[in-house]
């Protein structure tokens, strides 16, 4: 195991009586960057989160946190941790929430009004540091479990489902928080099954299904190979044969699907299909979607499962 | 620790349960001085000796800690009974245990923030009552502290129990259960007293056995009797003792708690807060 790497996973398994939560989960998460991890309910990642925090214990398999074993008290102190099902004590001011958690870190007496400014300002609760947190919406009491996940300036940034209760533009919101954390230098572990809440801020990612890593790696290498697809209407088998010189051309419904197709080379397939008289709707080209390559992954792990 | 047992203590102040136990206690302290009042008054008036008068209070006092043991214990076990279980179904402990802390250290300071809120109600309601009754009817009992000692001791008993029951069972079945017990020692410890009496007159008949396996078991009926010990005059436990129908009285204690039954309630605690350590340590959240 690298001990660079702020998680390193390695055939981690979980079972609760008879059912596996997790079989065989592998991956590594570096320093630094916005990891992904993705997959359908039920695929074991907040299973993963509470085996990475020491609050499960795996039934086997071995891993580290930030170069400590799974479990460390010592990494937890720079571990920051926003769990799926958030709450935090209904009687305490938001502020002193934040002093609770600075105290469980040991974060030292200076500064530390300052950092609670700063935090509860960058989740967008400033104005509610001294309401207590009985009187929060669940969208207020997320953003304030993100501020707590923050405090102290952790290496590691743990989010379990971090926009579960927020609306649109909380969301956004929430992409710019984990891109103002990691210019300051934290991993952040995102745990999600929104697609493009991962799309638009994740560095590499992590697909996970029945307990495995079906696929992981930097998003672009995840999300696969670069397509065009061009909405036609009239095109016979004989005429998909005839564009074979453009690559590798396939139907998947009415639209035509080349692969690797360069983009100077978009007007030259067009005009062949005008000119074979087939009529041309539409144009897009770019990576599949994650959801597309999502679905794809887990229907395959499945097909192999079954 | 410190952290955790300063936001319990934060916890039953900004619920107002500090300040409903200390209304609770003010109430019931004057209610008591009040009703003591008038039945010295009342007894004086009839010509009673002074002698009787004050006897008669100080069974009154044993009688009023009786009951108030019963509230302490049930005070017990509703501040222990949640206090752990509550913060696992809510998910509070999942963001708290996730940090460097212990879970020894969050079970301690529950503990301890909790303990320190049982004596205060309990040492406070219990000396001022006693203050009271005496300033109404001139008895005080020859030790203030030793009483107050063992009541809450018994309260800290059920506080442990719960905290112990709280780490595996939802907070209603936590403290229903722990009232329960500290309601069936109470009975076996009467049990035993009354097969005291029985044996005077019929060597054959031993129930020592079900009081000794009680007070082994849950402690609390054990420091009782140091409470009753504790509140009664010189005088009751001369003329009474090694007399079967007094030593049957479940409201009279001849002798107080052993040196190894103490030793061996503050090793119950020490026992029971392991147990519910480990209970907790093997706990999937």
């Amino acid at each position: 195991m690298n001990s660079g790497y702020v998680i390193d996973v390695t055939g981690l398994r979980k079972r609760y009586g008879r059912v596996e939560a997790l079989v065989d989960l592998t991956m590594t998460v570096r320093p630094g960057e916005v990891f992904g991890f993705l997959g359908p309910n039920g695929a074991g990642k907040t299973t993963t989160v509470k085996l990475l925090l020491g609050l499960a214990r795996p039934s086997g398999g071995k891993g580290r946190l930030l170069g400590a074993p799974l479990g460390d008290r010592e990494a937890r102190r720079r571990v920051g941790y926003l769990p799926e099902l958030f709450r935090y004590q209904p009687w305490l001011r938001a502020r002193e929430v934040l002093a609770l958690h600075a105290d469980l870190i040991g974060l030292p007496g200076p500064g530390r009004a300052r950092a609670f400014d700063d935090v509860l300002g960058l989740v967008g609760i400033a104005d509610r540091a001294s309401d207590p947190v009985s009187g929060f919406s669940k969208g207020m009491q997320q953003r304030l479990g993100i501020g707590v996940a923050l405090v102290g300036d952790p290496a590691l940034v743990i989010l379990d489902e971090p926009t579960s209760a927020l609306d649109p533009l909380g969301r956004i919101d929430v992409r710019g928080i984990l891109r103002t954390a990691r210019d300051r230098g934290a991993a952040i572990f995102l745990n999600s099954h929104l697609l493009s809440e991962v799309e638009q801020v994740c560095d590499r990612v992590a697909i996970v299904d029945r307990g495995r890593v079906v696929a992981e790696g930097p998003l672009a290498e995840v999300l696969g190979e670069q397509e065009t697809r061009i909405r036609v209407e009239g095109l016979a088998p004989a005429g998909l044969a005839a564009l074979a010189g453009f690559g590798d051309p396939r139907l998947d419904g009415d639209d035509l699907v080349i692969r690797q197709l360069p983009a100077d080379r978009v007007p030259d397939v067009v005009a062949a299909l005008v000119g074979m008289g087939v009529r041309v709707h539409g144009v897009t080209s770019g990576r599949e979607s994650l959801e597309r390559r999502f679905l794809e992954l887990v229907g395959r792990s499945r097909e192999t499962a079954a | 620790m410190i952290a955790i047992a300063r936001l319990t203590i934060g916890e039953a102040a900004r619920r107002r349960i500090l300040w409903v136990l200390v209304v609770l206690a003010l109430v019931a302290v004057g209610v008591t001085g009040w009703g003591v009042d008038r039945l010295v008054t009342i007894a004086r008036a009839s010509g009673s000796p002074e002698l009787t008068v004050q006897l008669g209070v100080s069974q009154i006092l044993i009688f009023i800690a009786f009951q108030f043991s019963f509230v302490l214990a049930m005070t017990a076990a509703f501040l222990g009974s949640p206090a752990i279980a509550s913060d696992l179904e809510s998910g509070v402990a999942l963001a708290l245990l996730a940090r460097p802390l212990r879970r020894t250290s969050y079970l301690m300071g529950r503990w301890l923030g909790l303990a320190i809120v049982l004596v205060g109600y309990g040492a406070g309601s219990a000396i001022l009552a006693i203050l009271v009754v005496g300033w109404v009817s001139g008895y005080t009992p020859p030790s203030i502290a030793l009483p107050v000692v063992y009541l809450v001791g018994e309260g800290l008993v059920v506080l442990t129990l719960s905290l112990l029951l709280s780490t595996r069972l939802p907070p209603i079945g936590a403290g229903a259960i722990a009232v329960v017990a500290f309601g069936l020692a109470w009975m076996a410890g009467a049990i035993e007293r009354v097969g005291i009496a029985i044996a005077a007159n019929n060597p054959g008949v031993n129930l020592d056995i079900v009081g000794q396996v009680s007070r082994a078991v849950l402690p609390t009926d054990g420091l009782w009797r140091g409470v009753i010990y504790g509140l009664e005059p010189g005088i009751v436990i001369a003329a009474a003792s090694g007399q079967p129908l007094a030593e049957a009285n479940p409201f009279f204690a001849a002798t107080p708690p052993s040196p190894a039954f103490l030793a061996w309630a503050v090793a119950w605690v020490v026992l029971v807060m392991l147990v519910a350590a480990f209970s907790l340590r093997r706990r999937e959240l």
